[in-house]
């Protein structure tokens, strides 16, 4: 059992979902404050998804700074796996542990529906138990969710395989290059737009989304061999 | 110390799209203002602050641009300084 503790900011609204499905994948979630310095042994560090101080100034700017972000840095620095789901993305980016920026949808509209992703890379901590190339349905909600990098890290990012998840039929919010989600260069830091936590049992209208905390649940390094994928990249407790 | 009002302007990179932009351009030409060209909208901030001279207080301001008020990867600005 992995310990995943859920960072709160005052702002965050996925923090709840997100707690119950690491619970429901087997994990032990417990929530973090924001001014906490300690993450109380942390396997798995998530930024959940919301619109920390009202998204003032940029998303994700102004809790960057927050005392818990220094934590979330060193575990990141210890090869410590951190996730950022939606505004944990714009987070993460905020505080330069990913590349890239999040800006405003090209067609200025919030979105908040399901969309199609094809997962591009299942060796980072949150899919493991997916197959590579395989395509699932989650959903976005967000209004400042275009991804933007130079034209060298973006390269970089395709040529080391650190686009994690990409939008497939439509680009919901203009991102260079369709992506939904990036890894860092270590794999152990990731970022997605969408909300796994919000599609993780049928009566969400489908489960696509539990396998990213099933396989936060499993552990990267124990994966990296292929061995799950191997089994049809399906958990054995799905 | 001297005090100043400081002055940042935020700009989205040129290179990149701007969609509130966009959308204050279209508002504008249905309003009947054809000849407007290209709009970029960025932020205006104004602060209050105390420093030995101008120049330090702009470097400072840079400062805080660079750690808070920009974004370097998809924003530029620009730092005016004048005596409170």
């Amino acid at each position: 059992m992995r310990r995943v503790a859920v960072v709160v900011f005052p702002g965050s609204n996925c923090d709840a979902d997100t707690l119950d499905a690491a619970t429901a994948a087997g994990s032990e979630a417990y929530y973090v404050w924001h001014r906490a310095t300690d993450l109380r042994g942390a396997d798995v560090v998530i930024l959940p998804g919301g619109f920390s101080y009202g998204d003032y100034l940029r998303s994700g700017a102004i809790a960057r700074f927050s005392p818990v972000m220094q934590a979330v840095a060193a575990h990141a620095q210890d090869g410590g796996t951190v996730v950022g789901i939606c505004n944990g993305f714009q987070i993460l980016c905020e505080a330069g542990l990913l590349p890239g920026a999040l800006m405003r949808n090209a067609g200025q509209r919030f979105l908040s529906r399901p969309v199609r992703v094809r997962v591009e890379t299942t060796d980072t901590p949150c899919t493991t138990v997916y197959t590579r190339g395989e395509e699932i349905t989650v959903p976005v909600a967000h209004g400042d969710g275009r991804f933007v990098a130079d034209e060298r890290t973006l390269r970089e990012l395709e040529a080391e395989g650190r686009v994690v998840w990409r939008y497939v039929g439509e680009n919901p919010n203009g991102s260079a290059r369709e992506i939904a989600g990036v890894c860092s260069a270590s794999r152990t830091v990731v970022g997605l737009m969408p909300h796994p936590e919000r599609r993780n049992s049928a009566a969400l209208g489908g489960s696509d989304g539990a396998r990213v905390f099933l396989s936060l649940e499993a552990g990267h390094a124990t994966q990296h061999a292929g061995d799950v994928r191997a089994a049809g990249g399906h958990h054995a407790g799905l | 110390m001297p005090a100043f009002r400081v002055e940042v302007r935020v700009m989205p990179r040129a290179a990149l799209l701007d969609p509130q932009g966009q959308a204050v351009q279209h508002a504008l030409h249905a309003l009947g203002f054809a000849e407007v060209g290209t709009v970029r909208a960025g932020k205006h901030l104004v602060l209050q602050l105390e420093a030995p001279t101008g120049d330090a207080a702009a470097a400072r301001a840079r400062a805080m641009c660079d750690r808070l008020l920009a974004n370097p990867v998809t924003e530029d600005y620009h730092v005016l300084v004048e005596a409170a």
